[in-house]
């Protein structure tokens, strides 16, 4: 009775206790997510038909149909992030499995420690970097040209292979966690098992290996692909003005435009692009979404 | 010894200092089921691993089926191993794991079917080939991993300790189970352990393994009637085990006196002198209760105190301190359940006939 009783008086307040734990998600939740986004739809949704007067029309996304520079770069950001994406995932994945399965103790966390070092400096001085590094006058071209292989200094940045590799570069961690995370809970015995049964590398591999860690790859190239296609600051600077990426149009219609439907109808469409990208990857693959987060 | 399907010929296998094979030999002959036995540690994983080809010997040679398989890689032996954890694919249904291996020599699909349903049938679970591995219970897991391993047909099999994991009555069940697929399928099995019941209840020789060595090599009843080394004695079934000098010594006895002052006499394994640091060994069911010292003669008596009883039904034993010099022995309670009524701290008599108790000189190292 008394067990009952307490449990009813504890009932109440054990929610309240719940409430208060989530109030910070769900403020942030609501307030820096849901709201702004409310918001931006409806002005996406709307256009100036004078000073101060607005009405419901699809007119932005109209000129983003009309407008070839604007879907040009919202495709060419689609691929180049699907390719920064998937040479990401072809670096990142013999880099893991050397992390799990090859090296031991002490240099299993150095090797950790060594892919998170680059991220305690910020983006832009790692992104400034580069440019020290592969710019007309920089370390790379002077050295190419020292050793003979070029007669004189190449400029390699504002090339597309640059942004590439200024892109695998930022995302390389996000898809080594998740990726050395899936393969760190596959039992050697399964490889040794497949072995012994006249699997080959490459058979174990495809019948083993990449379906176990099915949820990582799937959990890494989704982090990886998002973080790809918001991404500004890499290929801006890496790419210079010919880098055509999505964000530099939304970031223009803001800033330099005051255009502020437009670019919130890019921001929108940049949503359901990735929105799309992610769910087709997932569909092809035939992971779901839950269990991608969950395993990852 | 009959056409022999794997002859191990003075393997060693070294891990820095440490020597895990040490100059070993083994044969093991056709359609055989031999046990490795051993601690932890004594190497007889590593024995399996370079059976498998998992491991390259430093020196010595791997026959399998009469052919040397040194430099033959695990994917290319006639030699399919059943992993300790199983190892089965959770990725693959029942069916896809049984066909594995045959898909992977490039079998056609229609027999790798007929195959796999075949196997499934004989290892009773028929028309199992869709389920997942996951819905399978613990003994079902076992004959899914043996079938995998047996759809191959291979010279050898290897088992490396795959009831380890499971509780006490499945295992005992899965041993009688795996004493028929073996007897029914006729491959050669080498299985390793350091459970000595699984060991004895299975083979057909056991070889007990202690620091990378072979301590000895035979039947079970060998192990367990005439153990050749100490360790074997120590290691196979339960036993006492008593220390100190020989008093006195020919070839068919030996006198023990312990550092507390017991004496028992025993048979000599091996020469022993007078004088020689010996060790005897006295099996529980070798030692006769009663409640008359005068009952059981002629053997050697003496009178002990109950110091614990350990029930165990047919393996109930009694804990005794001899009153002299307070040696513990355990001895078993007769099945005839005549000292059932035995309590704690009552004075009984007990003895043993010295030819049931084996004495060898402890070699210094």
């Amino acid at each position: 009775m008394t067990a009952t009783a307490s449990a009813d008086l504890a009932a109440p307040r054990t929610r309240l206790a719940l409430f208060l734990l989530f109030a910070p998600a769900l403020i942030w939740l609501l307030g820096l997510i849901v709201l702004p986004h409310v918001d931006l739809a409806a002005l996406s949704l709307r256009a100036r038909v004078a000073p101060r007067t607005y009405e419901f029309s699809f007119a932005n996304y109209r000129t983003f149909i009309d407008e070839p520079l604007y879907w040009h770069t919202f495709v060419r950001t689609a691929a180049m992030s699907i390719i920064a994406t998937a040479c990401t995932l072809l670096i990142a994945f013999p880099t893991a499995w050397y992390i799990v399965k090859i090296a031991r103790g002490q240099a299993k966390s150095m090797l950790l420690v060594l892919c998170l070092i680059p991220f305690w400096v910020s983006e832009t001085v790692r992104t400034l970097g580069w440019m020290i590094l592969l710019r007309e006058s920089g370390v790379v071209p002077h050295f190419l040209v020292a050793l003979g292989i070029t007669a004189q200094p190449v400029e390699l940045l504002y090339h597309d292979a640059t942004i590439l590799v200024g892109l695998v570069y930022t995302s390389l961690l996000f898809m080594i966690v998740p990726l050395a995370n899936a393969l760190e809970s596959l039992d050697d015995a399964l490889i040794e098992a497949a072995y012994d049964l006249g699997g080959n590398a490459w058979s174990i591999l495809r019948q083993i290996v990449i379906p176990h860690a099915a949820p990582g790859i799937a959990a890494g190239s989704i982090v990886v692909f998002m973080l790809t296609l918001g991404n500004y600051l890499t290929p801006t600077l890496l790419g210079g003005k010919n880098s055509l990426w999505f964000t530099e149009q939304i970031y223009a219609q803001f800033i330099t435009r005051f255009n502020w439907e437009q670019g919130a109808a890019f921001g929108f469409l940049l949503l359901m692009l990735s929105t799309a990208i992610v769910w087709l990857g997932l569909a092809v693959s035939g992971q779901r979404f839950g269990d991608v987060m969950r395993r990852a | 010894m009959p056409d022999l399907d794997l002859e191990v010929d003075r393997v060693s296998k070294r891990y820095g200092a440490h020597l895990a094979v040490d100059d070993l030999s083994l044969a093991v002959g056709r359609g055989s089921f031999f046990s490795i036995l051993g601690p932890s540690g004594c190497g007889k994983t590593t024995l399996l691993r370079l059976i498998a080809g998992f491991l390259e010997p430093d020196s010595g040679d791997v026959r399998i089926g009469g052919r040397s398989m040194r430099g033959v890689l695990p994917n290319r032996r006639p030699v399919n191993m059943v992993f300790q954890h199983l190892a089965l694919f959770p990725m693959m249904s029942v069916g896809e794991n049984v066909g594995y291996g045959l898909a992977r020599r490039g079998a056609a699909q229609p027999l790798i079917r007929e195959r796999v349903a075949t196997m499934l049938k004989r290892v009773g679970l028929p028309g199992a080939e869709g389920k997942r591995i996951d819905q399978l219970s613990g003994g079902q897991k076992h004959r899914v991993a043996i079938a995998r391993s047996l759809v191959l047909e291979p010279t050898l099999l290897l088992l490396d300790e795959p009831l380890g994991a499971l509780d006490l009555k499945l295992r005992e069940h899965m041993k009688i189970e795996l004493k028929q697929l073996q007897a029914d399928f006729g491959t050669t099995f080498v299985y390793i352990t350091h459970d000595q019941s699984e060991a004895l209840v299975l083979s057909d020789h056991v070889a007990v393994m202690s620091a990378g060595r072979f301590e000895q090599v035979g039947t079970p009843q060998e192990l367990y009637y005439q153990p050749r080394t100490p360790f074997v004695a120590g290691f196979v079934g339960a036993n006492n085990r008593l220390t100190g000098a020989a008093a006195r010594a020919d070839g068919h006895f030996v006198e023990l006196e312990s550092a507390q002052g017991l004496t028992v006499q025993a048979r000599p394994s091996g020469p022993i002198a007078a004088g020689d640091v010996v060790e005897a060994f006295v099996r529980p069911e070798v030692v006769s209760l009663a409640h008359d010292a005068a009952e059981l003669a002629p053997m050697q008596r003496f009178v002990g105190r109950v110091e614990s009883l350990l029930f165990d039904g047919a393996n109930s034993a009694v804990l005794l301190r001899e009153l002299r010099t307070g040696t513990e022995f355990r001895v078993a309670l007769p099945q005839t359940g005549e000292f059932a009524d035995l309590r704690e701290g009552e004075q009984v008599a007990f003895g043993f006939d010295p030819q049931r108790a084996v004495c060898f000189e402890v070699t210094r190292t």
